[in-house]
């Protein structure tokens, strides 16, 4: 499902984030990138989610070749993925009804369906009672859950996620891994880019690791 | 195709609440976008309506003959006989001195003034319908009459109202040079209210890009917006000018009966209105497009 083959990624500045990386994810699984914080996780999500583009190798996404999707195709690649981002950008002149809604105006669903499912998802993270709130009233782990619950709406194959305990204290990060491996036992793909080693026992993942940029198990 | 049109439909909606939500701004601009229009397209209508009064005039020439002041009734006498005889002329009305007093006295509001002067300034006066309407037969008839003894002077309204279709083909250009202008001043003013929306809306792009908006989805409403914004300030603009013809008529309604003639304003006719709609539209999609290409670019996303 996702492929990486012998992906090098520099930065302009000629920092090389990514060296010679080589990995598969099947469809179903639940994978975390781990390593110390410059290793270079967030990068091979960019990488898997065409935010980023590869200084060499190839990546491929449900057979297609990331490194060569043409601009316009990009939009169609990232519907494929839930995203979860390591600084949540929630939109925070909308509440929460709103910002779980965006990605099913981005792909054009009709709004009473539309309504139907942001609820739906509102209920699967457990802020169904705060749609209105706005983001800047939500706890950490609340704004956390929102930032799933707007991953997951369009019901995405594959969930990509960095860092999403990053700073909740343990009970919340509890939460959230229960919420992942819901996900994932319904069939979802979860690839979660984290230094959390509780959350890598508590979820018993199968795990590639980085080190500076290189595979190291 | 439903969600196609869904989209259109969604990107209109978005577009309206967003003008909705920010009433001030909507409102200032809109009110600019309206007064910007309406000058251009009120001097059209000034200059649609004096040009079907000229072409009234030119088509129905009538020669004003003034008598001198101080002329007897004699005067008149002689001068009306020899009017009716004279084979060029069609019909003749007389207009007595006090006549035209007291018409200005009972219709406009200058009542105190006419009773504070001494004499009657006005002289006696035939208006004069010829049989003929070419040019130069009227351009000789009138300088037969002004030889006339007691003929102070004699009028030829046809001959201003052709000078004044002369005149009025210049101010047709002005008008044009002047709805460029503002066109220019309309495409300026939206192009910078987009360019605000993107600064302001920034992260909610920038997110939109991340989670697979493509380009299209992103600058649907901000065309929209241009367009709809403009389309606003097109009906502003034809009110203002339907308003304002509006009062100049109540006024003109006692001056036309001062004339003896109905002097009347037209609107701008339907076609008219909707073409100023459609252009104002038209500017407005076309500012933010320009501004859209200027500055989603720059924005420098994913
Ligand atoms: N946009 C960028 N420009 C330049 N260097 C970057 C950029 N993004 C990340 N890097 C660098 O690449 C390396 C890997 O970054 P990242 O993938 O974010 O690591 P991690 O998520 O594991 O902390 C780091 O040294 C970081 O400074
Ligand atoms: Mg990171």
């Amino acid at each position: 499902m996702i492929s990486f083959s012998k992906v090098w990624k520099r930065y302009p500045g000629g920092l090389e984030a990514l060296r010679n990386v080589t990995f598969t994810i099947a469809a179903g699984e639940m994978v975390f990138i781990t390593g110390h914080s410059g290793a270079g996780k967030s990068t091979v999500l960019k990488l898997t989610a065409a935010i980023e583009r590869p200084s060499g190798g190839s990546i491929i996404v449900n057979g297609q070749n990331v490194g060569a999707l043409r601009p316009g195709a990009v939009p169609y690649l990232r519907r494929n993925f839930g995203l979860i981002f390591q600084d949540h950008k929630l939109l925070f002149d909308r509440n929460a009804f709103e910002n779980v809604m965006l990605p099913l105006q981005v792909n054009g669903f009709e709004r009473r369906e539309a309504a139907r499912r942001v609820r739906a998802a509102l209920d699967k993270v457990g802020l169904l009672a705060k749609e209105k709130a706005f983001p800047i009233t939500l706890s950490g782990g609340e704004q956390q859950r929102l930032a799933i619950a707007r991953a997951i709406v369009h019901r995405p194959a594959i969930l990509l996620a960095d860092e999403p305990t990053g700073n909740l204290d343990a009970g919340y990060a509890a939460d959230i891994g229960e919420l992942f491996r819901s996900f994932n036992q319904v069939g979802v793909t979860v690839v979660i880019a984290t230094h959390d080693e509780a959350l890598a026992a508590r979820l018993q993942p199968r795990v590639v690791a980085l080190k500076a940029g290189v595979i190291v198990t | 195709m439903i969600t196609w049109l869904w989209s259109h439909v969604n990107a209109l909606l978005t577009t309206l609440a967003r003008l909705v939500r920010t009433p001030v701004a909507t409102l200032l601009n809109v009110g600019v976008l309206g007064i910007a229009l309406a000058l251009p397209a009120g001097l059209y209508v000034g200059l649609a309506n004096i040009q079907g009064y000229a072409r009234s005039l030119a088509a129905n020439p009538q020669l004003s003959v003034f008598l001198a002041l101080d002329a007897g009734d004699a005067d008149v006498a002689g001068t009306e006989t020899r009017l009716r005889g004279h084979p060029g002329v069609a019909s003749v009305r007389y207009v007595p001195r006090d006549e035209a007093l007291t018409q200005i006295k009972s219709r406009t509001g200058l009542a105190d003034v006419v009773d504070s002067l001494k004499e009657n300034p006005l002289p006696d006066a035939f208006v004069v319908q010829p049989r003929d309407a070419t040019p130069q037969v009227l351009e000789q008839l009138r300088d037969e009459l002004r030889g006339w003894p007691g003929v102070a002077h004699v009028q030829l309204d046809a001959v201003w109202a052709r000078r004044l279709e002369a005149g009025l083909k210049l101010a047709r250009l002005a008008v044009w040079l002047l709805a460029t202008l503002f066109a220019f001043a309309l495409v300026a003013v939206t192009f910078n209210t987009i360019r605000l929306q993107i600064l302001t809306r920034r992260e909610e792009i920038e997110v939109a890009k991340l989670i697979g908006a493509t380009d299209p989805f992103i600058r649907r409403p901000l065309l929209y917006f241009g367009a709809v914004q403009g389309l606003a300030g097109g009906l502003t603009a034809w009110a203002i000018v339907a308003i304002s013809l509006y009062w100049l008529n109540g006024g003109l309604a006692d001056l036309s009966q001062l004339y003896g003639t109905r002097l009347e304003l037209q609107q701008l006719s339907a076609r008219d209105g909707l073409s100023l709609l459609l252009f104002s539209a038209v500017l407005g999609w076309f500012g933010a497009w320009l501004s859209v290409n200027q500055h989603l670019a720059r924005l420098d996303l994913r």
